[in-house]
């Protein structure tokens, strides 16, 4: 299902007019149903799992594989997998992975080249990519596939690459319960409460002695997937605490991002003395662009084999952290940390909702938490807020520059 | 289609252990092809057959660490069209290189049964340093991979596709979880150009630096959170004073980090 369907009809599928479907409550078993038939059905069933010290995404065959009673502590630069007592399966924030690495993979070939007799043939890309079932979508990351769905499928040029990927994916999403320590979507507007760009939703409700979910359909087949397990209507004390669990989440936030003028403020402030100083702190690692889930640029490499038989053309991740990507006759256009951490943030806050009508920041925190040395980009934008020459005085600023 | 003229390759040692010369040999699937696609003119490790140059492309391994040294190489370039270092010794010195910050007579007195018998420069230097390099290929050693793609590259006529990128593009792209965020590990990958494929993180632990400092590193600020990580001024300047010791931003981080027998 494309988000943007979705969010043209919502609730097509309620009961009522400006109601949602009604939701269901299923036991902690029939999630393990729910990975068998979606795996049943041909996808292959990727969800979060424990690896090396954090919750990435995989293939996952069933419950056991989801992180029981894992939580996990975030920081600027830190994070650590806990433990928690109540045997939770999704508390916990979003990890180092996000479903770009599989609706937009790091490496993917485009074609081969092979010499013939009288001239080369050209084979296309692989013709069947994989249906992906995607379990466990957090609000913030439906946002951030909603916003590479406008970038790769919303202009002119439709990378179809994306498209096959993305048209055959079948979204489970969950709402948060629990916020990380670098978290912000609730001032982003994207989260924690999911509302649209899922076949189904579930909402964890683990305590008292009772561990269950409580299930949304947003889609036919969602709703034909819902109606395949063993489920009861949904009571009110099990909506009261589907509230509650959102709640908590908003009410935990780790981070806030003030959003006012903010386009504004980065775009009348390119001289701002802050600049120099995350200069300082700033590896040019690339981190950042690789974690962030709506980051989308890459790079095109051909290359071509000893016996000069065959070639490949290969789309490869790219970062605007790098020297090669603003590379052209002459030199880099952008030289310096400086220069490349300002278009890396004031592209995503800013410039993106020229581009494409919407911040490119969901507020996943993932750039603050996986950046070696803990850069915050709502400490930056803050701080850049604090001694502004601007909004409001952008001639100034451009007199004083 | 017409036949493409095999052009001549030589293979040069000069100070280094000869593991990246053995990267060529350790091509295995890949040999027969390299020798079918190049004539292996001159390559001592696997012949004994050296035939005279000039040569269409000569591959340098090791640094230049004798007065001997700093003349052959000078033939070495008049003879060959494409020069390519590949390798830490052969682009920034090597682990040699740590003569540079000491006295190479102590070196040798310590070193040798005979010292009198040594004949050696004061300075292991890369090849850079001393003729003009087409292509410097990084790593202690080189990746077989990034030396099959250069020599494609060379073959075709086209730019090498060798990122210039750190080895935190490599980590992410290979889908591995930061060990200085997720463990506490201090890692030199952010500093540090690409090309192994990010092995070291893969397995837990930090990235040695071995491919020597990526563009803009900013070794400053990665020591700063190598200290925050617990690591002291010691074992900063150890890390930075390896295989690619010599190498500016590194040479520089290692000497803010005190001398090795006179930690600041």
């Amino acid at each position: 299902m494309r988000s943007d369907e979705a969010q043209a009809e919502p609730g097509e599928a309620a009961a009522g007019a400006g109601q949602r479907a009604p939701r269901r409550l299923i036991a902690r078993d029939q999630l393990g149903a729910l990975i068998q038939t979606l795996a049943g059905s041909g996808y292959a069933v990727i969800g979060p799992t424990v690896r090396d010290g954090a919750i990435v995404y995989d293939e996952v065959r069933g419950v056991a594989d989801l992180p029981a009673g894992w939580t996990d502590r975030q920081e600027a630069g830190r994070y650590r997998l806990e433990r928690r007592e109540d045997g939770a399966l999704f508390g916990y924030a979003v990890g180092p992975h996000s479903w770009k690495r599989f609706l937009h993979p790091p490496a993917e070939l485009l074609w081969r080249a092979r010499r013939t007799e009288d001239g080369f043939a050209v084979e296309a890309a692989p013709p069947s990519p994989p249906r992906f079932a995607f379990l466990g979508v957090r609000a913030c990351e439906l946002h951030a596939i909603a916003i590479q769905d406008r970038v790769f499928l919303g202009g002119t040029y439709r990378d179809t690459g994306y498209a096959a990927r993305r048209e055959g994916a079948f979204v489970v999403a969950v709402n948060c319960g629990t916020a990380g320590g670098t978290c912000f979507c609730a001032s982003m507007g994207t989260g924690p409460g999911v509302s649209a760009g899922f076949d189904l939703a579930l909402t964890e409700l683990v305590g008292d002695g009772g561990h269950a979910f409580l299930v949304e359909a947003g889609s036919e087949a969602g709703a034909t997937v819902l109606a395949g397990l063993a489920s009861q209507p949904a009571t009110q004390a099990a909506l009261a605490a589907a509230e509650a669990v959102v709640e908590g989440a908003r009410a935990g936030m780790g981070r806030r991002m003030e959003t006012a003028g903010l386009k504004e403020l980065l775009q009348s402030n390119p001289e701002h003395p802050r600049w120099d100083d995350i200069a300082a702190r700033c590896l040019a690692c690339a981190n950042c662009t690789m974690v962030c889930p709506t980051c989308f640029c890459t790079t095109v490499s051909d290359r071509t084999d000893l016996a000069g038989g065959e070639a490949t053309r290969e789309k490869r991740w790219d970062s605007c952290f790098t020297a090669d990507f603003s590379f052209i006759h002459g030199g880099a256009v952008r030289a310096s940390r400086r220069s490349r951490y300002r278009q890396w943030m004031t592209h995503k806050l800013a410039h993106w909702i020229d581009q494409f009508g919407t911040s490119g920041c969901v507020g996943c925190g993932r750039c603050i938490t996986w950046c070696p040395v803990g850069i915050d980009i709502t400490e930056e934008a803050a701080a850049i807020r604090a001694q502004a020459t601007g909004p409001g005085k952008p001639e100034v600023t451009h007199g004083d520059a | 289609m017409a036949e493409r003229k095999r052009p001549t390759l030589a293979v040069w040692k000069f100070t280094s252990c000869d593991g990246c010369q053995l990267s060529l040999l350790d091509c295995e699937d890949e040999l027969l092809a390299v020798a079918g696609a190049v004539d292996i003119a001159y390559f001592a490790e696997a012949s004994s057959t050296l035939r005279p140059g000039p040569y269409d492309v000569s591959l340098v391994e090791g640094s230049i660490t004798t007065a001997a040294d700093a003349e052959r190489i000078r033939h070495v370039r008049a003879s060959s069209k494409v020069v390519i270092a590949i390798g830490a010794c052969a682009t920034a010195g090597g682990i040699q290189a740590l003569r540079n910050f000491a006295d190479v007579g102590d070196y040798i007195s310590a070193v040798y049964a005979s010292p009198e018998y040594i004949r050696t420069l004061a300075t292991s230097t890369p090849i850079a340093a001393h003729v003009k390099v087409d292509l410097e290929l990084r790593g202690c050693p080189i990746n077989k991979e990034e030396l099959l793609e250069v020599v494609s590259a060379l073959l075709a006529g086209r730019r090498p596709e060798i990122a210039d990128e750190s080895v935190c593009v490599a980590c992410k792209r290979r889908g591995t979880a930061c060990v200085m965020v997720a463990h506490g590990t201090p890692c030199l990958g952010p500093v540090t150009h690409a090309g192994c494929g990010a092995i070291c993180p893969a397995y837990g632990r930090g990235c040695y630096g071995c491919y020597g400092p990526a563009e803009q590193a900013n070794t400053a600020a990665l020591s700063a959170q190598w200290r925050l990580l617990g690591a002291d001024r010691r074992s900063i300047h150890r890390a930075f004073r390896t295989f690619n010791a010599a190498a500016e931003p590194f040479r520089r981080e290692s000497d803010a980090h005190g001398d090795e027998d006179h930690p600041a």
